[in-house]
C-alpha cells in the first residue's frame, strides 16, 4: 500500500456538512464591532445621507440648480428656498445636492485610483525588496519632492480644467503616501511565518501578495482611504475655490464657496457661504470618524 | 493502520532493504551580506551557515541541535529554499535543488518538502479560517477532485492531527498554542510531503503539550513514512525523536552521529559541554554528568575565529586549534567529528 495515501473513512455526513457551511467571517465580527462605536455609526449614517442626496439629487432637488431667478437674488432661507438663493437667484439647496454629486464622484474615483496604484507599487516594492524596492521608492521620493499644490495648479492651468482632469491629477500625484504605507506593511509582513509557510506550500507569488499579505495590511489601507476621501473633498474644494477645479455653472461645494467670497455676500447673505462650508466640514468629519471606526473594527488583535 | 500495511512493513524490514537516501546536503553555505553606508556597499558577511554536509535517509529523523545563533534555522530555511544558498549543493532525491528557480521549485519540489514553524501564533494567517488555510495548497495543485472533496480532505487532515473536522470554519485566534501547532502540522501534511523540516516546532509550547505534539509527529512519521529534519535547541527532545543528531556551532557541524552513539559517547568537547548541561532525573539512577561550563559568548559570525570556530571557548584547545580548521571526519561507525583531538 502506498503509505502516502490516507485511508478515507466513511465520514459522518454531519461533519462533512459542517465544513461546507459558511464560516463565521471576520467581516461579521468586524461589522459588530463597528456598530458599537457610536461616532463612526454617526459618521456612517451621515455618509449614507450625503451619498443618498447625491444619487437622488434630481428627485430631491426642488429646483433646477442652473435655473436663475434674477428678481430673487440672495434671498434668505424661506419656505420656497429653504437654504436661500445665491447671487444669481439659484436655489442653494438644489446646488448643494448637485455639488455633492461632483464632490463625491471626484473623491471616490480619485481615492480608488490612487489606492490601486499605491497598493500595487507599494506591494511590489515591499515584497520583492532589493533593486525593485530601491527603484520604486526613489521614484516615489521624486514625486513627493515636487511642491504638490503648485504642481496641481500648474497642471490644471495647462490642461483643460474639469472633472476628468481633476481626477487624473489627483490620482497621479497622491498615490505616493499609500505606496509608502503599503510598502512598510509588506516589509514587516513578508517575513512572517505564515507568509513563509505559504511560500513553502508553493503558492504563486501574486496569490501570496494579494491573498495572504494584503488582507493583513488592509486595516491601515482602509483607514487611509477613508481619510483620503475627506482629503480629496477638501483639495477639490480648495482648487475649485481658486477657480481651477470644477468650472461653473456645474455646482461643486468648492466653487459655491468661491462665488460666496464677496464681502457683500459674506455680510449680508450668511446662508450662502455657510452651507457649502458646513457640507464640506460634515462630510470630511464623517469620513474621518468612519475611518477610525473601521480601523478598530478590523484589527484582529483586539477581539 | 491496515494489516496489509503492517505486513508490508514487516516484509520490508526482514528483507533488509537498504534505506534510501532522500536528502543530501554538501558543503552548504549561506552568507548574509552586511551592508553599510549610503551606497549600501557590502562590507562583510555573516556566515550563518558555513559549509555543512549531511544526508538523511527516507523515514529517518535527523536532529539538529545548537545554541541560538548557530545557524540551525538558517540551514533549515536554506534547504527548503526560502533562502538562496551562497554555495554548496542540496540534493533532494538526487535532484540538485540548490539554485532551482522558484517556478521549477513549485513544480518539482515544494510539494515534497514542507516545514513546521516555530511560532504557532505567527505561522497561521490570522485572516483565514483553518479550512481555507489548509485547502489552499490543494487548490493550488488541483488535488482531490472538486472543492467539496477537498474540504472533506481538510476534515480528514484535521482528524489525523487530533482535531475535530468541524474546526475548519474557525479562525486561528480561537485556538491554543498546541492546537495551532497541530493545525500547522495538518497544513504541512496536506500536500503529502516526503520531508518535513521542523524548525523549533515544539519550543514555543508547554512541556506537556510538547510531548503530545512530539508523539503526534512520531505517529505521523510511521503512518506516512515521513522524513524529518528536526531543528531544536532542546537536547532531550532531539534525543527522543531523532535517529541521527548533528551538533552545530557557529554555522558548522561539530559532530554528527547516530543518536545513541552521540548521547552515550560524545566526542567533541562542545557536545560534551552541551550534554553535561542536560539535567538527569535522579530516579533513573543515572548520574549527572560533571558539568562543563563554557566561558564567554558565541563569537561574532561575521568574524569567526581563524582555526576551529570553537577554540575560543574550548576547554581542550591546543595551539593547532587556533590555526587550522578541523575537518569533519568519520571516527567510528556513523560517528563523525570535527576536532583536532581525534586526529
Amino acid at each position: 500500500m502506498n503509505a502516502k495515501e490516507i485511508t478515507v473513512n466513511q465520514q459522518d455526513p454531519e461533519k462533512v456538512n459542517n465544513i461546507t457551511n459558511k464560516p463565521e467571517s471576520l467581516l461579521k465580527i468586524g461589522v459588530e464591532k463597528f456598530f458599537k462605536n457610536k461616532l463612526s455609526v454617526l459618521g456612517g449614517i451621515t455618509i449614507i445621507i450625503v451619498v443618498g442626496m447625491a444619487v437622488f439629487a434630481p428627485w430631491i432637488a426642488p429646483f433646477d440648480p442652473a435655473k436663475q431667478d434674477l428678481l430673487n437674488t440672495l434671498a434668505p432661507p424661506s419656505m420656497e428656498h429653504f437654504l436661500g438663493t445665491d447671487e444669481l437667484g439659484r436655489d442653494v439647496f438644489s446646488r448643494l445636492l448637485y455639488g455633492a454629486r461632483v464632490s463625491l464622484l471626484v473623491s471616490f474615483t480619485a481615492v480608488i485610483g490612487m489606492k490601486t496604484i499605491g497598493v500595487v507599487i507599494g506591494a511590489s516594492a515591499g515584497y520583492f525588496g532589493k533593486v525593485v524596492d530601491s527603484i520604486l521608492m526613489r521614484f516615489v521620493d521624486v514625486i513627493i519632492s515636487f511642491p504638490q499644490i503648485f504642481l496641481l495648479i500648474t497642471m490644471l492651468a495647462v490642461l483643460e480644467p474639469g472633472l476628468k482632469t481633476l481626477i487624473i491629477v489627483f490620482i497621479l500625484f497622491s498615490w505616493t503616501g499609500t505606496a509608502r504605507l503599503v510598502r512598510g506593511e509588506f516589509l514587516s509582513l513578508r517575513n512572517r511565518e505564515f507568509v513563509l509557510a505559504a511560500r513553502t506550500m508553493g503558492l504563486k507569488t501574486s496569490r501570496i501578495m494579494f491573498r495572504h499579505i494584503l488582507p493583513n495590511a488592509m486595516g491601515p489601507i482602509i483607514v487611509s482611504a477613508t481619510l483620503s476621501v475627506g482629503g480629496v473633498i477638501l483639495s477639490e474644494a480648495g482648487l475649485s475655490f481658486l477657480g481651477l477645479g470644477i468650472q461653473p455653472p456645474t455646482p461643486s461645494w468648492g466653487n459655491m464657496l468661491q462665488a460666496a467670497q464677496d464681502f457683500n455676500i459674506m455680510v449680508n447673505a450668511w446662508w450662502y457661504p455657510i452651507f457649502p462650508g458646513l457640507m464640506i466640514l460634515i462630510t470630511v468629519l464623517a469620513f474621518n470618524f468612519v475611518g477610525d471606526g473601521l480601523r478598530d473594527a478590523f484589527d484582529p488583535r483586539d477581539k | 493502520m491496515s494489516k496489509v500495511l503492517e505486513k508490508e512493513i514487516l516484509e520490508k524490514e526482514s528483507a533488509g532493504e537498504p534505506k534510501q537516501e532522500i536528502l543530501r546536503v554538501t558543503d552548504l553555505k549561506k552568507y548574509f551580506p552586511i551592508k553599510s553606508g549610503v551606497l549600501q556597499k557590502t562590507v562583510g558577511h555573516i556566515k550563518a551557515v558555513d559549509g555543512i554536509s549531511f544526508s538523511i535517509n527516507k523515514g529517518e529523523t535527523l536532529g539538529i541541535v545548537g545554541e541560538s545563533g548557530c545557524g540551525k534555522s538558517t540551514a533549515g530555511r536554506t534547504i527548503i529554499r526560502l533562502e538562496e544558498p551562497t554555495e554548496g549543493k542540496i540534493l533532494f532525491k538526487g535532484k540538485d535543488i540548490s539554485h532551482m528557480k522558484e517556478k521549477e521549485l513549485r513544480k518539482q519540489v515544494r510539494r515534497e518538502i514542507q516545514m513546521i514553524f516555530q511560532d504557532p501564533y505567527a505561522s497561521l494567517n490570522p485572516r483565514k479560517t483553518l479550512g481555507s488555510t489548509i485547502v489552499e495548497p490543494l487548490n493550488e495543485y488541483n488535488l482531490y477532485g472538486n472543492q467539496k472533496q477537498r474540504l472533506e480532505r481538510v476534515g480528514e487532515l484535521l482528524e489525523t492531527v487530533g482535531l475535530d473536522s468541524s474546526y475548519s470554519n474557525r479562525y486561528p485566534h480561537e485556538f491554543s498554542g498546541g492546537q495551532r501547532q497541530r493545525i500547522g502540522i495538518a497544513r504541512t501534511l496536506a500536500l503529502d510531503p516526503e520531508v518535513i523540516i521542523a524548525d523549533e516546532a515544539v519550543s514555543a509550547l508547554d512541556v506537556s503539550i510538547q510531548a503530545q505534539v512530539i508523539n503526534l509527529m512520531q505517529r505521523l512519521q510511521e503512518e506516512f513514512e515521513l522524513t524529518y529534519m528536526f531543528i531544536s535547541h532542546d537536547l532531550s527532545v532531539v534525543r527522543h525523536i531523532s535517529d541521527k543528531v548533528a551538533v552545530m556551532y557557529l554555522g558548522k557541524i561539530m559532530e554528527i552521529a547516530d543518536k545513541n552513539s552521540l548521547y552515550e559517547e560524545p566526542m567533541h568537547p562542545y557536545t560534551q559541554a552541551l550534554l553535561s548541561a542536560v539535567p538527569v532525573p535522579k530516579k533513573h539512577g543515572a548520574t549527572q554528568r560533571e558539568r562543563i561550563t563554557l566561558k564567554g559568548d558565541i563569537p561574532n559570525p561575521a568574524n569567526p575565529p581563524k582555526g576551529c570556530v570553537f577554540c575560543t571557548r574550548c576547554p581542550a584547545a591546543m595551539d593547532i586549534c587556533r590555526e587550522v580548521q578541523p575537518i569533519l571526519k568519520t571516527k567510528k561507525e556513523n560517528h563523525s567529528v570535527a576536532c583536532h583531538l581525534f586526529e
